[in-house]
């Protein structure tokens, strides 16, 4: 059964491709950015960045609020489009495709790159349904594959032997730390190949945060991940590479140790040493 | 007196003031609803509800009234609601913010505003005469269904402004299109408010009387409407009709028919609370 439902997810593809670009994701996925510039209105988010991301391998971004870490964040997966007054400039390429050319079909780009948000976010549904939402979309119906998924994500997030005999109760009634691995449970579910995480335990204690960075370093094997975060420690502790933004520039990318160890610039030292920001 | 003691008396003066503006309303209700009830209450029996209005007060009836009022309430339903929470949808989701978009908006609200009687010569003209429908149900409804329209728009809107944007984000990311968005988690998260709304704006249709009037709705009706086109008359139309009468009778019919039109609106309100409340406990 859950073969067949792989040639029919196939097949919707191929549909797709007929009408709008489908990117690509699996496996390996090079991500580059370049000349890219946003603004809100009048106001110039990001002022021209050009990176590459390594496949597998956690990408930190920090910087001081308001350095724009976030909306760049959001550029991956095209979330700052229905941002009224959002204009960029630049190509964002994945496996070579750029992303923000105008057929690019966003609904499948957002399927293979996955979000978690700053605050848990679960719907007012049941456990369950939260992890086979993203499933059911794609117009999936086939139950025994969908069970199969929801079980395999909530393993993945580590999360299942706390939830697997309360599957049906809603999704608001589990404690903070519990939300915020549903919320990485859902996104998995969908198998994306990259994850966007923006500050996932900001909102969360000493502890579950920990659960949450174990299981970043867990994903790491299957996945390419890029977390957005404000808690230096976190950063050196989960990723393997960090890029250190401010007003809208990149100012220093490099290996983590590198950055936390003997950074090139002044201002990367001065804010990862606590002296400004 | 210093300070501290002026705040505190000008608190407990505000306090009781608040309790007198209460009360008075309250009083006049109760006062409203009795006078109604010794009048109209012992007119009250299963012969009032099913017979056809006559010349003669104790005979009389309001079969055909309340049989028009519901006829005109479920076309309007079937006409205004899925009108109205279309387009609050459209207004919240889908349309840019633009001057366009603002002018718009203004316009809805204002449109909630205007006398009801105004809808009426729109209807007189548009739907009567124009169309060519005649004094018929179909006429009425749609003019009714133009007067809530902008209340149903509203009452939308605002139910879907309540929803998180976390969970249009969530929803957004894992691959769902917008009206993927709008149907599976938005309309369900919404549906309380857009309910309560729809039903407050159908009470507020089920007593209008003077858009109806200019329409040509009857104030004696011998028949109970069988398809849109037949002619009708509705509940207030016909308490307004028995209470210009002379004979005592039928001012103890008007205070029935009252006691009838008010359960109605009551029954509907009562269920657009027990709506909401239901909702808010499954959506916290």
């Amino acid at each position: 059964m859950a073969k067949e439902m792989e040639i029919n997810m196939e097949n919707t593809t191929f549909k797709d491709i007929e009408k709008d670009i489908v990117i690509e994701t699996k496996k390996n996925p090079t991500i580059e950015i370049k000349g890219v510039k946003v603004w809100y209105d009048d106001f110039n988010a990001i002022k021209g960045i050009d990176m590459d991301i390594k496949p597998n391998t956690v990408t930190a971004f920090i910087g001081p609020s308001g350095c724009g870490k976030s909306t760049f964040l959001r550029l991956f997966n095209r979330m700052n489009d229905y941002i009224e007054g959002f204009r960029m400039e630049g190509k964002i390429k994945i496996n070579g495709n750029n992303i923000y050319k105008k057929k690019v079909n966003v609904e499948v780009l957002r399927k293979e790159i996955g979000m978690v948000f700053q605050k848990p976010n679960p719907f007012p549904k049941s456990i369950f349904e939260n992890v086979a939402y993203g499933l059911k979309i794609q117009g999936i119906k086939d139950k025994i594959f969908i069970n199969e998924r929801v079980e395999k994500a909530l393993k993945q997030a580590d999360l299942w032997e706390e939830v697997k005999d309360n599957l049906k109760k809603s999704a608001l009634t589990l404690s903070g730390g519990q939300q915020q691995r549903l919320c990485i449970a859902r996104t998995l579910a969908v198998e994306p190949s990259i994850i966007l995480m923006d500050e996932p335990t900001s909102a969360l204690d000493p502890i579950s945060t920990a659960k949450i960075e174990d299981l970043i370093r867990e994903l790491k094997k299957k996945y390419t991940i890029i977390i957005v975060t404000h808690n230096m420690q976190q950063a050196s502790r989960i990723s393997d590479y960090t890029a250190f933004f401010y007003i809208g520039d990149l100012i220093e990318y490099d290996k983590t140790k590198t950055i936390f160890t003997n950074p090139a610039k002044k201002r990367t030292e001065n804010y990862i040493t606590g002296r400004f920001g | 007196m210093n300070n501290i003691q002026k705040n505190r008396l000008k608190n407990q003066l505000f306090k009781y003031w608040g309790i007198f503006c209460t009360i008075i309303g309250l009083v006049l209700l109760v006062v409203f609803i009795g006078d109604i009830l010794i009048d109209g209450l012992r007119r009250i029996d299963w012969g009032f509800i099913t017979s056809l209005p006559s010349r003669k007060p104790e005979k009389s009836g309001i079969y055909t009234a309340l049989m028009g009022s519901i006829w005109i309430l479920l076309l309007t339903t079937l006409i205004a609601v899925p009108m109205g929470v279309a387009a609050g949808i459209y207004l919240e989701e889908y349309s840019k913010k633009s001057r366009l978009a603002g002018l718009l908006e203004i316009n809805i609200s204002n449109l909630a505003g205007v006398p009801s009687i105004i809808y009426g010569l729109l209807g007189l003209e548009v739907f009567v005469r124009i169309m060519n429908l005649g004094a018929s149900v179909l006429a009425g409804s749609l003019t009714l269904s133009l007067l809530i329209l902008p209340i149903i728009i509203v009452a939308t809107r605002e139910a879907i402004k309540a929803v998180p944007s976390s969970i249009r984000d969530a929803s957004y990311a894992l691959g769902a299109s917008k009206w993927q968005t709008i149907r599976h988690q938005i309309l369900p998260a919404s549906g309380g408010g857009i309910l309560t709304g729809v039903i407050l704006a159908l009470s507020r249709a089920v007593g209008e009387t003077a858009p109806l009037i200019v329409v040509g709705a009857l104030a004696y009706v011998p028949f109970v409407p069988q398809n849109p086109m037949d002619e009708f008359s509705v509940l207030p139309i016909q308490i307004f009709n028995w209470i210009s009468r002379p004979q005592h009778g039928f001012i103890e019919n008007a205070a029935a028919a009252i006691i009838i039109l008010l359960l109605i609106t009551f029954v509907m309100n009562g269920i657009a609370v027990y709506f909401r409340n239901k909702w808010q406990k499954k959506w916290k």
